[in-house]
């Protein structure tokens, strides 16, 4: 997806030039540019992509929600883009209609959970959750008697204790204590797993493109800098380093465009969905570590400093490895699931597209 | 962007899982009969002559080539599939493999026609087997220091010097090489080598077996001694192999051989480690999945790019690359978790012995068809850096 092949995409990549160009973003120290750029993305009804026009959104397919969403990693993008999109698509599954504003969704962890009582309140912590702090509204996931419910929750109803993640965005902790929803319904044959999976992806497609940026300005600066009196890219020890940056770039987009593909395509969370969902979380989150060391090790020094834009995007990759589950907690999961099929079901699963 | 990498979602046409399913069956039945076994991939009977046939004869192979040389006119996704199922099974494809992915092709593009009528339907029918005479006991991955002579005579070549790592080269029927037919020049140092077709078993050619570290003999030492090649067995362009040879890389760099040939002893890890397996075997196996099948969506995007008509170089360098690591790594990988194997898991001999061999095998596969190095530079080259 190097390419803006649709209109989505088109639309975002240029809101992200004008508005979030990296170098100007770092520069700005107040955080000036946020509001401008949120505004010109909800203008052009970006942040509901995946709620559809009965529900307050602008109803465009999951695949050019999921290319929007690699094309916002390649700004590296943070602002809740990625979070009220999937926040809008968790209520659109119970059909209940998005409010306007930023949003972001609990749990947010596999190992979080959210409960709601006969009363019909919400009670619980979810830890790591993007952008709390941001949201006017929190898409919740809850556990009852009767199965899982999806909630729509007023931000302010919840007790946010903040924090940052390794790109200093913020993930914080939110506390709901017997919080009464603006809507609750429920939703049969969803589970927790769906939603881990579906941010899972979201989040692999915004590392896959922070490494494709990165890739991209690793690539022009080591075209330009001199040392030994050579530009630095005519060193084979270098060549060589970029090259694995390439594949690791080139990894995280087929793990990430290849399980968002199977997403939109899909008629079911089946295995074979999860086998892509999982390990495109498993290999980006692998590509995110090595990708970046290179990126890093290419920059020397300035690439190390708060003025340059690298920390930008190699850190968030690194953050996002965090959020809907971990590669570590993936890779259990993914190792348990292939176990249990057995040894012979495993090439048949992995040969199953 | 300066690195405009592809990768598209490739997904393999519904016809292709119909042909899975006959590929499976048929390899099934060859396990029944004895024919090979899926769990011994260090047998010494690589060469099948008779297996080779019945492939032919079900049709896999030159199964994209056009029908008047014997070919099916199919996807390359189809032949896709049939090559990782092959792959998946450690069938004995050694006879047939090298002739159907890349001599056949090359023959296509640049042998005369009588030749073509003659040799490619042999190959459909699983009957030849081809060899690649690229390095020499001074040239490997520095393909241009090629220095075997072909010196023009009477009606063709005589040819002079030896060939060195040949895979096959005892049970080939022909070989495709490059000889140096003039002296590179000042401007090209890639001047001067042409592409022959050889036809082996034939006075003037010796083939002397080099011994592997893994106990087999799969690759040779060619000498050559005023072996005579006649005019119609030149491949394309006189003193020009080296614009022949890089467009081909694609299609040879990027196929499910690439990171499957140690992909055994995964399979039988996850039987050893049985359905319930601790945290740490389960995340182990996790990742190793993960990584398996990132991999094989890009070679398939890869077969889906060249089905298209494209020529994704750099793409296909970068799977062979990642691929090759890869599958040097597994069996080591898989060492690593089955330390923690039962003493009662009922395949635990198996395993150890499979680990045994892919051990072995390991060093070759970053270095065989194009160094690790080697890819690196292709991909550097790619992203504008050379």
């Amino acid at each position: 997806m190097a390419e803006s092949d649709n209109i989505v995409v088109e639309t975002a990549e240029k809101i992200f030039a004008d508005l979030a160009d990296p170098q100007t973003i770092n520069n700005d120290k107040k955080g000036s540019w946020q509001a401008p750029l949120w505004q010109a993305l909800s203008e052009a009804g970006l942040p509901l992509s995946w709620v559809p026009d009965d529900l307050g959104g602008s109803g465009a397919s999951l695949a050019d929600g999921f290319a929007l969403l690699n094309a916002a990693g390649r700004f590296a993008v943070a602002v809740p883009l990625a979070e009220t999109m999937l926040a809008g698509w968790l209520l659109a599954q119970a059909k209940i209609a998005s409010p306007e504003g930023e949003m972001t969704v609990l749990p947010a962890s596999p190992k979080d959970r959210i409960t709601l009582d006969a009363d019909g309140a919400l009670s619980g912590r979810a830890r790591g959750v993007p952008f709390a702090k941001a949201a006017k509204h929190f898409a919740v996931l809850a556990h009852g008697k009767d199965g899982i419910s999806i909630a729509l929750v007023e931000a302010s109803r919840g007790r946010i204790d903040s924090g940052l993640n390794l790109g200093y965005d913020h993930s914080d902790t939110v506390t709901l204590d017997k919080v009464q929803p603006v809507a609750v319904k429920p939703a049969k044959g969803f589970d927790q797993t769906t939603l881990m999976l579906m941010g899972g992806v979201a989040r692999s497609l915004q590392i896959a493109g922070a490494l494709e940026a990165m890739l991209d300005i690793s690539v022009r600066y080591s075209n330009e800098r001199v040392a030994f009196e050579k530009k630095i890219s005519k060193f084979q020890a270098v060549q060589h380093n970029l090259a694995r940056l390439a594949g690791e770039s080139a990894a995280a987009l087929a793990a990430a465009t290849s399980a968002a593909d199977a997403i939109a395509n899909a008629k079911s969370f089946d295995d074979e969905v999860y086998l892509e969902a999982a390990s495109a979380k498993i290999r980006c989150a692998e590509a995110a570590e090595k990708g970046g060391a290179i990126a890093h090790q290419v920059h020397g020094a300035i690439g190390f400093t708060s003025e340059h834009i690298l920390h930008r995007f190699s850190l968030r990759a690194l953050a996002w490895r965090d959020d809907f589950g971990s590669e570590s907690h993936w890779a259990v999961e993914l190792g348990k699931l292939v176990a249990n099929r057995g040894a012979d079901e495993l090439w048949p699963l992995v040969a199953s597209r | 962007m300066t690195a405009a990498l592809r990768f598209d979602p490739i997904r393999l046409p519904e016809k292709c899982e119909q042909l899975r399913k006959e590929v499976r069956a048929f390899l099934a039945e060859e396990i029944a009969a004895g024919t090979f076994d899926p769990h011994k991939p260090n047998r010494e009977d690589t060469d099948a002559p008779e297996f080779s046939r019945r492939v032919g004869a079900k049709g896999w192979l030159g199964m994209t080539w056009p029908k008047k040389y014997g070919g099916q006119e199919r996807s390359f996704l189809e032949r896709y599939v049939v090559t990782e199922e092959m792959r998946v099974a450690n069938a004995p494809t050694r006879r047939f493999f090298v002739a159907d992915r890349q001599s056949g092709p090359v023959l296509i593009k640049y042998a005369p026609e009588h030749i073509k009528m003659d040799i490619l339907p042999r190959i459909c029918r699983g009957e030849i087997c081809f060899a690649i005479g690229m390095s020499e006991p001074n040239s490997g991955s520095d393909l241009f220091a090629a220095k075997t002579r072909a010196t023009k005579t009477d009606g063709g070549y005589l040819i002079n010097g030896t060939k060195i790592w040949t895979s096959s080269a005892h049970i080939a029927d022909y070989m495709i090489a490059i000889f140096r037919t003039s002296q590179p020049t000042k401007e090209n140092r890639r001047h001067g080598l042409t592409q022959f077709l050889v036809k082996m078993k034939q006075p003037g050619i010796r083939v002397n077996p080099i011994g592997q570290i893994t106990g087999q003999y799969e690759f040779n030492e060619v000498v050559f001694t005023d072996f005579f090649v006649p005019d119609d067995h030149v491949l394309g362009e006189v003193d020009g192999a080296w614009k022949q040879a890089t467009s081909e890389l694609a299609y040879e760099r990027s196929g499910p051989e690439r990171f499957l040939e140690t992909y055994y002893v995964l399979t039988e890890l996850v039987r050893a480690v049985g359905p319930n397996p601790d945290t740490r075997s389960a995340e182990g196996i996790g990742r190793l999945v993960a990584q398996l099948h990132t991999m094989r969506r890009m070679s398939v995007s890869v077969a889906g790019m060249l089905q298209a008509g494209k020529e994704p170089v750099v793409e296909a360098s970068i799977v062979k690359d990642i691929g090759t690591v890869w599958e040097q790594q597994l069996p080591h990988r898989v060492r690593d978790l089955a330390a923690f194997v039962e003493e009662t898991a009922t395949n635990r001999e198996t395993l150890e012995r499979q680990l045994d061999f892919a051990i072995k095998t390991a060093p070759k596969l970053t270095i065989q068809g194009g160094t690790t190095e080697v890819l690196r530079g292709i991909i550097a080259r790619g992203l504008g850096l050379r």
